[in-house]
């Protein structure tokens, strides 16, 4: 249990979890042939089990796809079809003109990419003081990081979005950039405990030779940790891509929406033209499930570097 | 996370009786200035957007702020208007009652169910794992966007399913009696997140202690009864907690998935967050607003102190 962690309602575990079938050696056993038969109806209930509720999970995302393809006919057509009849795919063209998908596409990665470059900096530079370096306070100031995790986003929302309109930042992308650059809780304990795991002979003896502690951790500890780097990266990619409590509290002009307010207020304009709304919103998923799929690795790593630390 | 938390109190506290005594060298000051460098960008970042933030907060809580020019200290007006007379106040606290009541028992059984069914070496476990994780993954507008066509009453997948064994489903989102459930429904998709916690610590349960029990003769259920159940329960209480933290968070889906903020039908997905948004944002009473960000502030602190001094008793280490 030690090896896992929570964050905004993405539990992280264990490599061992996704990865699967490092399988416990099975013991031989003798067995008479009605057990057997016994296990395999067991083992068909279970596949059984198992094949209904991935279909119940991916129906969604099935059903989305197939909508956004759909002509609006089809759509309100009872019983509805699963595989739609007339494939539409003028439906996408349609909708990136409608709700301008490239110029919101333009801005939301702006913002991102600010973002990782500030977390991964800020966060790995930061984590470096606490795992490196010892001056006194260190504990206590942990301790701070620590108990910063608990406090809720809608506790410091409102006296922060005060602090943005009194010095003008509001209407501005950079009360969404500008946090980030001085870290965050999740992060620095992560990236802290990777730190942690490598010997301190290293930094010593760079240390001798007369390097300071921003070269080793520039030339040095980055490239060593690039795993985990990447790790904060992919999930301050995926924070700050779906984010929208940021952009409609700071974003004020249509032409600089992102992404995730420019297909809220696309649905509010369109209610139930259903096949544009489905193309957007596989649009706008797209990215994240590819980062899934291809940073599954990654996605598990982070998992990882928390364990072994505790108790 | 909370065995961590606590051993780092224990070490900040010892440290701080500390501080005093020690006597640093030259090189040792020269070090220290480094560290202090190094997590500077936390100090300031946690001093400007979080503590005086909060500060400003908590003082603002006893006036009538409104961001433009008032700000006179009205007492404790603000909370007693709370809960004597905003009646929305008191929707909101039990339509966010209502959603974490059965979302997290919810939740925490659908996720034990999938991890349950999941901690078995069969073949092809790979792909019914990435599956049942891959929508917990996915968060935003895009999803709200995709589960009000799913609910959509008349031409929507769940009430299609619904009406294939007989069942005329509800309007869902526009029926006050089954917002709610809607939203249920809904974050169940995602029970992905909390099935990989459990996942996590029953591949750390030791399979002999199964075995021996199929040994002595015991069943399927028995075996979760005395073996998977009582190993997990530690995680149960953890998850249990910090979904309810979460869950009484809610704000995002009830905004979107109601046209900006209205509450819904007859104001029945108006959640705590949602109408302190309201009162911050639309209405501008900042004030008022602060005193319910406290409110929450102090919710939240009371439920993580039970995390922390009850974690311990459950956990078997």
């Amino acid at each position: 249990m030690e090896r896992l962690f929570w964050k905004g309602g993405i539990y992280i575990a264990t490599s061992d979890v996704l990865a699967g079938d490092k399988a416990q050696p099975k013991v031989k056993r003798e067995h008479f042939k009605s057990q057997k038969r016994q296990q395999l109806i067991g083992k068909i209930i279970v596949y059984i089990v198992l094949i209904l509720v991935s279909v119940i999970l991916l129906a969604p995302l099935w059903w989305m796809v197939s909508t956004s393809l759909k002509p609006m006919e089809e759509i309100v057509r009872f019983p509805p079809t699963f595989i739609p009849e007339t494939i539409q795919f003028e439906n996408y063209a349609q909708t990136v003109q409608a709700f301008p998908f490239f110029k919101y596409m333009r801005n939301t990665l702006f913002i991102t990419v600010f973002v990782v470059l500030g977390n991964i900096l800020s966060n790995s530079f930061i984590a470096y003081g606490f795992a490196k370096i010892d001056f006194p306070g260190k504990n206590v100031l942990f301790a701070l990081v620590l108990a910063t995790m608990m406090v809720p986003g809608f506790v410091t929302m409102i006296p922060q979005y005060i602090l943005f309109t009194r010095i003008g930042w509001v209407g501005t992308y950079l009360p969404l950039i500008v946090p980030s650059f001085f870290g965050s809780a999740f992060n620095i304990f992560l990236l802290r405990q990777f730190y942690m795991s490598i010997n301190n002979e290293l930094t010593e003896a760079a240390q001798i030779d007369g390097a300071n502690h921003l070269y080793i951790w520039s030339r040095l500890m980055i490239p060593l940790t690039k795993p985990a780097l990447i790790t904060v990266g992919i999930m301050s990619f995926n924070g700050a891509w779906n984010d929208f409590l940021g952009p409609l509290l700071y974003i004020t002009r249509e032409d600089m929406y992102t992404l995730q307010i420019g297909l809220q207020s696309f649905q509010n304009q369109s209610t139930t033209q259903w096949n544009y709304l489905m193309a957007g919103a596989t649009l706008v998923m797209i990215p994240t499930v590819l980062l899934f799929f291809f940073a599954q690795k990654y996605f598990i790593q982070g998992m990882d570097l928390t364990g072994g630390t505790k108790g | 996370m909370d065995n961590t938390q606590q051993s780092q109190w224990r070490k900040a506290m010892s440290e701080f009786k500390t501080l005093k005594k020690r006597r640093w060298s030259k090189r040792q000051k020269k070090e220290a200035l480094w560290g202090l460098l190094f997590v500077s960008p936390f100090i300031i970042g946690f001093l400007g957007f979080m503590f005086l933030p909060m500060l400003f907060s908590f003082v603002g809580s006893f006036t009538n702020y409104n961001v433009t020019n008032r700000m006179d200290f009205i007492g404790l007006n603000n909370f007693r208007r709370m809960f004597t007379q905003d009646e929305l106040f008191t929707t909101s606290l039990y339509n966010t009652a209502y959603y974490v009541l059965f979302n997290v028992p919810l939740t925490t059984a659908g996720g034990v169910f999938l991890a349950v069914l999941l901690n078995r070496q069969i073949r092809g476990i790979r792909v019914f794992r990435t599956i049942f994780y891959l929508p917990s993954i996915l968060s935003g507008v895009a999803v709200y966007v995709l589960w009000m066509q799913l609910l959509s009453p008349s031409s929507g997948l769940v009430n299609t399913i619904l009406s294939w064994v007989g069942i005329s489903g509800p309007a869902w989102l526009f029926d006050p009696q089954w917002t709610k459930p809607a939203l249920i429904l809904m974050r169940m998709w995602s029970v992905g997140g909390a099935m990989l916690l459990y996942l996590a610590t029953l591949q750390n349960v030791p399979r002999q202690l199964y075995e021996s029990a199929e040994v002595d003769g015991a069943g399927s259920f028995k075996k979760f009864l005395n073996i998977t159940l009582p190993m997990i329960t530690p995680i149960i209480f953890y998850d249990v907690v910090t979904s309810t933290i979460g869950a009484f968070q809610i704000f995002q889906e009830a905004y979107v998935m109601t046209e900006g903020g209205t509450g819904g039908p007859a104001n029945s997905l108006l959640f705590y967050n949602l109408h302190m948004w309201n009162q911050a944002f639309v209405a501008r009473n900042m004030g008022y607003a602060m005193a319910m960000s406290m409110i929450l502030f102090i919710i939240v602190l009371v439920l993580t102190f039970i995390n922390l001094k009850l974690a311990p008793r459950w956990v078997h280490y």
